[in-house]
């Protein structure tokens, strides 16, 4: 069979592609059926809360070393709760904040003030995670635990657990501040591909500048918010070495009914719960816990860009009126 | 349509008149829009505060406690942080991790755009393509690393790394780390590389047609040239998210020092196992085992150099990119 050299390429350039979403594929199921035995044990009280989690995986850990028969029983609600806090508390402050400060950089920011925050935003969205755990490590931990947590409330949690600053709040507010410029650049993009005529067009009916760019810029720009939310949701699930570094490594939930001092509380979510364990890759039913947690993340950041997907869908017929990119 | 850079010039649009005609024409507003205003200011205003505070600080701490001998010793055990040398190991293991990765990312990336943009039949496998490569761009490092270590723990792929007298593999190589920053790398240089093409108007290509080139030659000759640009700051991209990633290096990289495996020059450093920057400051962090903050600060400003440095270059390849012009 005779190709053209337009054939060639072309078949070459697919089958390469082809091999690359088949190697993804495969990653997809190859985790999923080392993650099997541990579902296949627990059920639904995998999700379920009960016992102590960090008990639980040290049994499964030894059970995989001694000749006894293998453990699998986890009930991995803390971890889980623990990535819950984390990411949602982290993405809902930034995102408040990102939509004032995108609208800061985008309008209203004096021109000298923009100049310089532009490239700042984008140096700090891709300075390492593991940078920011040191400065939490070194800085925000100790402060709350010297300066915020009073000794009545250590004490009166003492045969719990210890409060010594790693903590939510610590993890919280780092995690914070590491996904609000990935949402400010996202967002202040979106803002700025707005079409400048539709923006006149108001301010020409009379509605001061305020107004016109909530009513009329951040409407048009939604698929860029929720771009941005579902890219820096996806960044804080996924956060292991820094969550791993202040938010105290223990297996324990956070009770929000406990009132303010669950700020302070320690946990431990899924992906850091990978990270501290990797020792345990050489005991199979640890492995097989592992690699649970690992498909819950994967799955989580899979629903989480469907969700993204199906919700920009309906905004997007606003795009090809005003020629947004 | 200049769509990109700030909102387009002219007076009644952009707030180019400064703070005081700001608030000057401010004052007529309702008081909920001019504290929806106030809010806007301080929140950037604190933005700024943190963003100064973060960058000061670094280079401070860094500056203080780094040490040009750092740059040149390898880390050594010792009971003080003045014995135990630097950190020339875990550099030169983030170059090579670095190397490894973005070489195998940026030819691939690049194939998949080009694949993406200008073919992209049959349409059902261009979508498959499309979501495949959203979701790694989506998916967790920590979960990459698991993906590796049983890829490369796998008896096939053992020649990767170390196989000890009972068959098993050792799984941990610069290769089998770079293989997997390279999947955390490929996102972006296809992203960039298929916005790249898709800039370039149709009528450069029809052009190119018309004076007989065909579709790959037209490819080759006209639009790769043109979208360098766009390739260099995918791949710097690329780069930066590959020097900052911790999670990977310390599940496939070993985290030892530099140690080849093996004869063969080159092979046995690809085979071999070490460290970098990250999982240097990882270790030297007060929770990782080795606990010596200064060296993590000298370390991590190192990093943030680095950083730094490949951000100026995507700014500067950026703003060639947008610079050009198809009229």
């Amino acid at each position: 069979m005779d190709l053209s050299d337009d054939q060639r390429a072309e078949l070459w350039l697919g089958a390469l592609v082809c091999g690359v979403v088949v190697l993804l594929l495969a990653m997809l199921g190859f985790i999923l059926r080392e993650a099997w035995p541990s579902f296949a044990h627990n059920g639904l009280s995998w999700f379920g809360s009960g016992g102590s989690a960090d008990r639980q995986l040290q049994s499964i850990f030894d059970s995989g070393t001694a000749n006894g028969p293998q453990q699998y029983e986890i009930h991995a609600w803390p971890m889980i709760w623990s990535t819950v806090l984390t990411t949602t508390g982290a993405v809902a402050i930034s995102f408040v904040c990102s939509l004032f400060v995108a609208a800061f950089l985008v309008k209203f920011a004096p021109d000298p003030i923009k100049r310089v925050l532009e490239p700042v935003v984008r140096l700090l969205a891709s300075v390492p995670s593991v940078i920011y755990g040191l400065v939490g490590v070194l800085v925000i931990v100790p402060f709350i635990g010297q300066h915020l947590i009073t000794e009545s409330e250590r004490a009166s949690v003492t045969p719990v657990i210890q409060l010594s600053g790693y903590s939510l709040l610590a993890a919280v507010l780092i995690l914070t501040v590491m996904t609000a410029p990935v949402m400010i650049a996202i967002f202040a993009e979106g803002l700025r591909s707005v079409p400048r005529g539709w923006l006149e067009g108001s301010l020409a009916l009379g509605v001061n500048e305020w107004r016109t760019f909530w009513k009329i810029a951040v409407r048009t720009a939604r698929p860029a918010l929720i771009a941005g939310t579902v890219l820096a949701c996806a960044r804080a699930l996924g956060e292991s070495v820094m969550l791993f570094m202040v938010s105290g490594s223990v297996g324990f939930a956070p009770n929000p009914a406990d009132g303010l001092i669950v700020l302070f509380e320690p946990s431990r979510g899924l992906a850091p719960t990978i990270l501290q364990n990797t020792d345990g890759l050489s005991s199979p039913p640890m492995a097989h816990t592992l690699y649970a947690i690992a498909a819950l993340l994967l799955f989580s950041a899979l629903t989480l860009s469907l969700v993204g997907w199906a919700v920009k869908r309906p905004m997007k017929r606003y795009q090809h009126a005003g020629g947004v990119a | 349509m200049s769509t990109l850079g700030t909102i387009a010039p002219g007076p009644p649009v952009n707030g180019r008149r400064g703070s005081s005609s700001m608030a000057m024409r401010s004052a007529s507003w309702r008081v909920t829009d001019r504290i929806g205003l106030g809010i806007a200011w301080l929140l950037g205003l604190i933005f700024c505060a943190i963003c100064a505070a973060i960058v000061l600080f670094l280079l401070i701490e860094g500056l203080r406690f780094i040490r040009p001998s750092m740059l040149v010793t390898n880390p050594r055990a010792g009971f003080t942080q003045s014995q135990t040398g630097g950190f020339l190991g875990p550099m030169i293991g983030t170059v090579i991790v670095a190397l490894i990765a973005i070489g195998m990312a940026g030819p691939l990336g690049v194939a998949i755009g080009v694949w993406l943009a200008e073919f992209g039949r049959p349409r059902a496998m261009a979508r498959i393509a499309e979501s495949t490569i959203e979701m790694l761009a989506g998916a967790p490092t920590v979960v990459l690393a698991l993906f590796g270590v049983l890829l490369f723990e796998s008896e096939p792929l053992g020649f990767l790394s170390v196989t000890n007298s009972n068959g098993v593999v050792f799984g941990k190589s610069f290769f089998a780390a770079g293989t997997i920053l390279a999947l955390v790398a490929l996102p972006l240089v296809v992203t960039t590389v298929r916005e790249g093409l898709q800039a370039i108007p149709d009528h450069v290509r029809e052009a190119s047609y018309a004076l007989g080139k065909t579709r790959i030659a037209t490819t080759r000759r006209i639009l790769l040239p043109a979208i360098r640009p766009s390739v260099i700051t995918g791949t710097m991209l690329g780069v930066g998210r590959v020097v900052g990633d911790t999670a990977i290096i310390l599940l496939l990289l070993g985290d030892t020092p530099l140690q080849g495996v093996g004869s063969a020059p080159l092979l046995s450093t690809l085979r071999g196992t070490g460290s970098t920057l990250t999982s240097y400051i990882y270790n030297n962090a007060p929770t990782g085992e080795l606990n010596q903050p200064n060296k993590a600060y000298a370390a991590a400003f190192v990093l943030l150099a680095i950083v730094l440095t490949l951000n100026v270059l995507v700014d500067v390849s950026g703003r060639r990119a947008r610079e050009r012009r198809w009229s």
